[in-house]
């Protein structure tokens, strides 16, 4: 035990030294905060949400409205199809999972193969592939009856292309927002999780994320409805009024006379001439062709604007509009104005993207548990070690002062690898004070059992540190094992709390044998005890 | 020296544990079979992180009155809604249960509640889980308890034998079905909190039970004729005041939570001193005889020992 080897020696202050410095900004006051980070990169813990208030929630994308969407599109696409290739049918039917086609003439049916085969679209083909093109649809057909099912290993790349694609446009429309930096990241194969700090009320972003924001211009139909619960036309499909809910229109589907907002450059909000509200927005080259197309074609009749399927308004073509840009008018507050432009702005989303959870912490609650979790630590950690030197005196001093290195390793971990500490992860903290002068206890009792035994008082503190080794590696393991299950298995506030258990079980482990050692060690060489204070 | 240090256990001390484990087994078996029956008869009041729906807390500016509050929130049609105070007369907590119509009806009726409180009102928390997502956190918490019991099965029987890995294992079933009955007993909410602190449970429960494995083995090769009732009393006996002092000061980090730590971590830190009470109590009256009862392979472990000694 005597001999420490000079290396071993500055290898173990170095340690303390090292620890203190990076667990320093937590404590510090701000300039100081500011000269640490310069001079060592060294930050303090990030906190998390419950304890600097925000909002967290987790989206996940609708597959139902996702699938409608595709085959929605799969609809009009094998429409389109058979009219370019003049190929006859009787009907086109959407079932659950595809489109079914009657054809007039059964003998029609391997042109039409041909022909909408090329809507099979096979995925992840390009340079980046695993190798094997994953079809969205099944090809199939009986006699005059053709089918194009959807795959399922096609539909679930679709919708991991389709996150990774709301991901990007969630964040532009948060960003937008311009307020603070919210992190957003994917979760497990359809979910979006968001952390939002320093927002008490989510409304404001529930209202921008609770849209699609798919924008299309179609225009209108001959026959509007005149009455409550009738059937379109062919062609024409019913939708309500932005204003006036119960109010239908029937507007023409056909791609013909749709313009879509996907091909949208830019959104802004502005006023017209009347100083109301509304949303300039502009066309890129494509959008700009089509949209003077229909405008041109179209004078004097009614177009409507719809949103997320609804009708915005449905101004009256006064001329054709060939610069790509225009205004939607709707009746909007200045607000509405500004978010349906920053929503237009980041695209629309592939689907809906529905809220399956959502935890909002307030700012007060929030300072209340830092100020709440501060003073717990302080008094539990008082009382530890008051009773630590009540029940070991001078060696529960030493235990003492292995303990509070033990908190500063802790948070110097913490800070370093950037962990969020967590109220639970202040709860993490505080068990690991009581826990961790386990080991203490451990070799304490050792040594007092060897010094009973007849030992000398130099062989009973040797013997008490190797042999009490076992013991605590085997406790602190198992209790490691249930703190990496509870971070693997565990989200949110409950890996906070097995983080900081956890690693307050490793630094636990390490100044036991390291820190509480050479201490003892320390005073061993100079006092050169006969007996052992125990 | 200043002063001695205090013992707390006397040296010396020879409780025959082995003896009054007959009766620990038997009340501890009557209260295990309490808990498994106040949980099917009874039930947990499980939280809305389990069964979905919502929790909001509050802090109104004056003392809220709670009748008129609960009738104007009963109002809403949103089911039962629960109102409870929260620490303070100042702090309300107010729960729904899941409402239908999917996902997006939930935090609709958050809003509903928001705007029928009116102005003045802080809101201090709003919790919403969806249907999807609680089945889910339950399903992730019962795997968590199962994960953790199995791998410390592994671990045990991989450095002791299997007898103490039994042991252990049954003990710590016995720490979680105790906690899950006391939680079916007094109705305390269970949430994704209260299974951190059963696994923080199990971790410190087996903490404990490995320490005390750890003395019988020790003992084991040491003293190889010792009936093993008498070894095990005698190991018990020598590493009690271990398990005391460590009990205590774990205890002492507890109290000051429970009492400072502030409302939310409550359940927690709860869970947390009755794990740490039946922990000790478990990995003495229940690991320990479960090595009596299961026997354990001497020569076994004296092999062991010559293979792999861990002792230097």
């Amino acid at each position: 035990m005597l001999p420490y080897s000079r290396f071993k020696t500055i290898a173990i202050l170095a340690s303390v030294l090292i620890a203190l410095l990076f667990a320093l900004p937590n404590a510090a006051p701000p300039q100081m905060q500011a000269f640490l980070k310069n001079t060592l990169g060294a930050k303090s813990m990030p906190l998390g949400l419950d304890l600097q208030g925000g909002v967290n929630i987790v989206l996940e994308l609708d597959r139902k409205d996702f699938k409608t969407n595709l085959l929605k599109q799969l609809t009009s696409d094998t429409r389109a199809t058979l009219r370019d290739a003049k190929i006859a049918y009787k009907g086109i039917t959407q079932s659950e999972n595809g489109v079914s086609v009657r054809l007039s003439n059964a003998a029609d049916a391997p042109t039409a193969k041909t022909e909408l085969t090329k809507l099979l679209q096979p995925l992840n083909g390009g340079l980046l592939s695993t190798g094997v093109a994953v079809n969205l649809y099944e090809f199939s057909n009986q006699n005059e009856l053709v089918n194009l099912n959807f795959s399922q290993s096609g539909f679930d790349t679709k919708v991991s292309t389709a996150i990774t694609q709301s991901l990007r446009i969630v964040s532009n429309r948060l960003n937008g927002l311009g307020t603070t930096e919210p992190s957003i990241q994917q979760q497990g194969r359809d979910r979006i999780a968001i952390q939002f700090p320093g927002i008490s009320s989510s409304k404001e972003i529930l209202d921008i994320l609770g849209k699609t924001a798919k924008l299309t211009f179609q225009l209108l139909c001959q026959e509007q409805p005149t009455g409550p619960n009738q059937t379109p036309p062919q062609g024409c499909e019913e939708l309500p009024l932005k204003d006036k809910p119960d109010q239908k229109i029937w507007v023409q589907t056909s791609s013909r006379a749709t313009v879509d907002g996907a091909d949208l450059t830019d959104a802004q909000p502005s006023f017209d001439q009347n100083n109301r509200a509304v949303v300039s927005f502009k066309f890129n080259q494509k959008g700009s062709l089509r949209f003077g197309k229909l405008t041109a074609e179209n004078v004097g009749k009614p177009f409507a604007i719809i949103l997320d399927s609804i009708v915005v308004s449905y101004p009256n073509i006064n001329e054709a509009i060939l610069g790509g840009s225009g205004q939607i008018s709707g009746n909007f507050t200045t607000e509405e104005a500004n978010s349906l432009a920053v929503v237009l702005r980041s695209g629309a989303l592939p689907a809906k993207l529905n809220i399956v959870e959502e935890r909002t912490v307030g700012p007060s609650l929030g300072s209340d548990s830092i100020k709440a979790g501060f003073n717990a630590a302080i008094i539990g950690l008082i009382l530890v070690m008051v009773f630590m030197v009540v029940a070991y005196g001078l060696f529960g001093l030493f235990a003492d002062i292995a303990l509070l290195f033990n908190l500063a390793m802790l948070i110097a971990v913490m800070s370093v690898v950037g962990f969020t500490l967590t109220l639970p992860g202040i709860a993490g903290i505080v068990l690991t004070m009581g826990m961790a002068v386990d080991s203490n206890v451990i070799i304490f009792e050792r040594i007092r059992e060897e010094w009973r035994n007849g030992r000398s008082a130099m062989a009973s503190m040797e013997t008490g540190f190797s042999s009490a080794l076992a013991t605590i590696l085997d406790s602190n393991l198992t209790a490691l094992i249930a703190a990496v299950v509870l971070f693997g298995v565990g989200s949110g506030p409950v890996r906070g709390f097995a983080i900081t258990h956890a690693i307050g079980i490793l630094t636990t482990m390490y100044t036991a044998f390291t820190v509480t050692r050479f201490i003892v060690t320390l005073w061993a060489r100079w006092a050169r005890p006969k007996e052992v204070p125990l | 020296m200043a002063f001695r240090p205090i013992r707390f256990i006397p040296d010396d001390t020879k409780i025959p544990f082995m003896l009054l484990s007959r009766f620990g087994f038997f009340v501890s078996g009557l209260l295990c079979l309490a808990s498994l029956l106040l949980f099917i008869f009874v039930g947990l009041n499980v939280g809305v992180d389990f069964k979905g729906g919502s929790v909001i807390t509050i802090r109104t500016e004056q003392v809220a009155n709670l009748d008129q509050l609960r009738s104007k929130l009963d109002s809403l049609g949103l089911g039962a809604v629960e109102l409870q105070e929260f620490g303070s007369p100042n702090d309300l907590l107010i729960r729904i249960g899941t409402q239908e119509g999917g996902d997006p009806a939930q935090t609709l009726a958050v809003e509903k509640i928001k705007s029928s409180l009116g102005p003045g009102i802080e809101y201090r928390s709003v919790d919403v889980v969806g249907p999807k997502v609680s089945g889910e956190l339950a399903e992730q918490g019962i795997i968590a308890v199962v994960v953790a019991i199995l791998g410390i099965l592994v671990y045990v029987w991989f450095r002791f034998e299997w007898q103490f890995a039994i042991g252990a294992v049954i003990s710590l079933l016995h720490d979680v079905l105790l906690t899950i009955g006391l939680f079916c007993l007094l109705r305390i909410e269970f949430n994704l909190q209260i299974i951190a602190a059963i696994l923080t449970i199990v971790g410190y429960s087996l903490n404990d039970t490995v320490v005390v494995f750890d003395r019988i083995r020790e003992y084991l090769r040491k003293y190889k004729s010792m009936p093993l009732a008498d070894l095990i009393d005698f190991s018990l006996n020598s590493v009690l005041p271990r398990t005391i002092l460590t009990s205590v000061t774990t205890m002492l980090a507890l109290i000051a939570l429970y009492a400072f730590g502030g409302e939310v971590l409550r359940g927690f830190t709860f869970t947390m001193i009755w794990g740490v009470i039946v922990g000790t109590y478990s990995s003495i009256f229940i690991a320990s005889p479960v090595l009596i009862l299961l026997g354990t392979n001497r020569e076994d472990a004296r092999q062991k020992a010559k293979v792999k000694p861990v002792r230097p």
